[in-house]
């Protein structure tokens, strides 16, 4: 199934800004946009919530702790318990450094799987992108079209007026 | 409405644009590799031979190959482990505590410093395992089953402490580094003509279109994984450290090694990275993105942790003294005035007089009086480690046992091998991958640059320069 989108082409973060502001206080729903790199404000204007990744990662650490902590006192405290340097057998102490460690790879490696899976990041050899100088200079703008209810002339002049440099249609497979 | 600071320097200069930064970091990566890289590869592969032999030597014929003796147990081996892992410090404590403390230099470094990190670990990763001897049964020192037919790792012990640190900061900095990267690659791969390019970087990429939802996510994710390598990478020298620090051979069993390696670490790890940046800027024309001011803040580090490292020579030196205990006084005289005196003296003049230097400005902004310090610190540090595992192992409580320890070939090949090993790495990471982060860089360019920017609007919402105590300009 194709999809139709018109695409609003900016060259300034502040021009974007104020456009995807107009252009959602028209009325007008916008699909995606692009940017070559992250645009302070962008979340608050596109009404982006603050993403819930740092919880995944608190989980994962807290896993990390934990599964480091039992890993240690069970093995060298119940499974096989040596005297060592005549320290008890569960010397917490001791188990610190690997229970960071843990902590930090659990949460680190976690966070970034939990990232990869809902961002649809995944290594792949075809790539479906709108406009390719949205990776170089320019700030896409991608609004879908709905057959026989969008007005072409007036989202063209209201991307216009707020500062688009182009205006261009696409189709893409979804 | 753009922040004009008459006192910080753009980091950026020459009048850039978004599409001058991918053009300029993108050139090397599309060109043809040129002559001079294809010269300074064949060097690095004449080390990555040199390394290869000298492998095979010690795994073929045993550890009796290198000049190690039963009272000098550890000596090149250690020494030049952490003599790496030191220098692989640098490049996550640029992207990490420089982007918590919210340092935009960085973002020009950061690539190529975490690059290093990752291959100088790599380089580091090779002496233990190799001491090992029989570095395929490597895995043993993994928590396996007693069934196995060991019992479980000690987990009392620092060294294992350091498997699970060295492997935790080297998949991390890996991850943290790669993250960076997607987005580069993604450029790469919108421009790549040629079609075993395009996919290779499609494949790179992961898929990146950078939608605002995602890039959302990886400042998010950016964000917190700085937060988690910060105290990553103050443990891994703090952990190595503590292969020393709870032995009780006098010169290693004291309490100052954490703060005093980790100093250390940041100090060679900077210098490495000056060493290497001075040249990357230069070959790539790079100069507008590295500047003076870059090199001038580096060295300011460099200052700070050479001081830190010359104040905790001249403590221990003191502590030795006050201590009373005969074993560790004896340790440190025998540093300074006993057959290696020329090591620790090397290693003196390298880390605490030489870098004093960097308290003059027009030094810190000299890119030769740079280079050549930056050097005079990665032999300084060697030393450092070489000082405090040999001097104090070669003469320990036992007069009878005391031994003199002189490298083998193979040590030397190992050594060399290793930074033949590091530099074909490095030669590659610059052909193939974007050496600076653009899209960091393109974040960045409209409040640090020269180029005056006249947008129709502020910020919305808020004055983008109302958390800032910059000044602006009246217009």
């Amino acid at each position: 199934m194709t999809k139709k989108f018109v695409l609003g082409i900016y060259d300034d973060e502040d021009v974007l800004l104020q456009a995807i502001e107009n252009v959602r206080a028209a009325g007008t729903n916008i699909y995606e946009v692009f940017s070559p790199y992250p645009v302070h404000g962008i979340d608050d204007v596109l009404g982006i919530k603050r993403s819930r990744l740092p919880i995944v990662a608190f989980f994962c650490g807290l896993f990390g702790t934990s599964f480091a902590l039992w890993m240690q006192i069970w093995m060298l405290g119940f499974d096989w318990p040596m005297i060592i340097g005549g320290k008890p057998h569960i010397a917490l102490p001791a188990f610190i450094p690997v229970t960071f460690e843990l902590t930090v790879l659990c949460a680190a490696f976690g966070m970034v799987i939990t990232f990869f899976i809902v961002t649809k990041l995944k290594p792949s050899f075809k790539v479906n992108v709108f406009d390719k100088r949205s990776t170089d200079d320019k700030f896409v703008m991608a609004i879908e079209v709905k057959e026989g209810k969008t007005d072409m002339t007036a989202l063209n002049d209201l991307l216009r007026s707020n500062g688009a440099i182009e205006v261009n249609e696409k189709e893409v497979i979804k | 409405m753009q922040h004009v600071s008459p006192i910080r320097e753009p980091l950026v200069t020459g009048g850039k644009t978004y599409h001058d930064i991918t053009e300029d970091v993108c050139r090397q990566v599309e060109a043809k590799p040129n002559a001079r890289w294809a010269a300074a590869l064949a060097v690095a592969l004449v080390g990555l031979a040199i390394f290869l032999w000298s492998v095979y030597r010690t795994l073929w014929f045993g550890i009796g190959e290198w000049g190690l003796n039963k009272t000098v147990g550890w000596a090149w081996d250690i020494t030049n482990f952490v003599w790496w892992v030191g220098i692989g410090h640098a490049g996550t404590l640029i992207s990490a505590i420089l982007l918590l403390f919210r340092q935009k230099w960085r973002t020009s470094i950061n690539r190529a410093a975490e690059a290093m990190t990752i291959f100088a670990v790599i380089c580091a990763a090779m002496f233990p395992v190799l001491h090992m001897g029989r570095p395929w049964l490597a895995y043993w020192v993994l928590p396996l089953p007693n069934t196995f037919g060991s019992l479980w790792v000690n987990f009392n012990s620092p060294l294992l402490w350091d498997v699970f640190a060295i492997s935790t900061y080297f998949s991390v900095s890996l991850v943290f580094w790669y993250i960076g990267l997607i987005p580069d690659f993604a450029t790469i791969r919108d421009r790549a003509t040629g079609p075993i390019a395009r996919r290779a970087y499609a494949f790179l990429s992961f898929g990146w279109t950078g939608s605002a939802k995602a890039w959302s996510r990886y400042e998010t994710v950016s964000l917190i994984l700085a937060g988690l390598a910060t105290p990553l990478v103050l443990s891994v020298h703090t952990i190595v450290s503590m292969d020393f620090a709870t032995s009780v051979i006098p010169g290693w069993h004291t309490t100052i090694f954490p703060p005093y390696f980790v100093a250390g670490a940041i100090f060679s790890g900077f210098a490495m990275v000056l060493t290497l940046m001075i040249i990357t800027r230069k070959v790539f024309k790079l100069e507008d993105y590295i500047t003076l001011e870059h090199v001038e803040s580096m060295n300011k580090v460099i200052i700070l942790t050479g001081s830190i490292v010359g104040v905790a020579y001249i403590t221990e030196f003191f502590i030795a003294w006050y201590s009373g205990v005969e074993y560790e006084q004896y340790a440190f005289i025998n540093r300074a005035t006993g057959p290696y005196w020329w090591a620790y003296w090397a290693m003196m003049t390298c880390n605490v007089i030489t870098p004093q230097l960097f308290w003059f400005r027009s030094i810190r902004r000299s890119l030769t009086a740079t280079f050549i310090i930056s050097i005079f610190v990665n032999i300084g540090m060697w030393f450092e480690r070489f000082v405090i595992i040999v001097t104090s192992l070669h003469r320990d409580y036992l007069p009878s046992s005391w031994a003199m320890f002189s490298p083998t070939i193979i040590d030397i090949g190992v050594y060399v091998g290793t930074i033949g090993l590091f530099f074909t790495l490095f030669l590659l990471f610059a052909k193939y991958f974007p050496v600076v982060n653009m899209a960091e860089v393109k974040a960045i360019l409209k409040s640090s640059s020269e180029v005056k920017h006249h947008p129709h609007r502020t910020m919305h919402g808020t004055d983008k320069d109302s958390h800032t105590n910059t000044h602006h300009s009246n217009d």
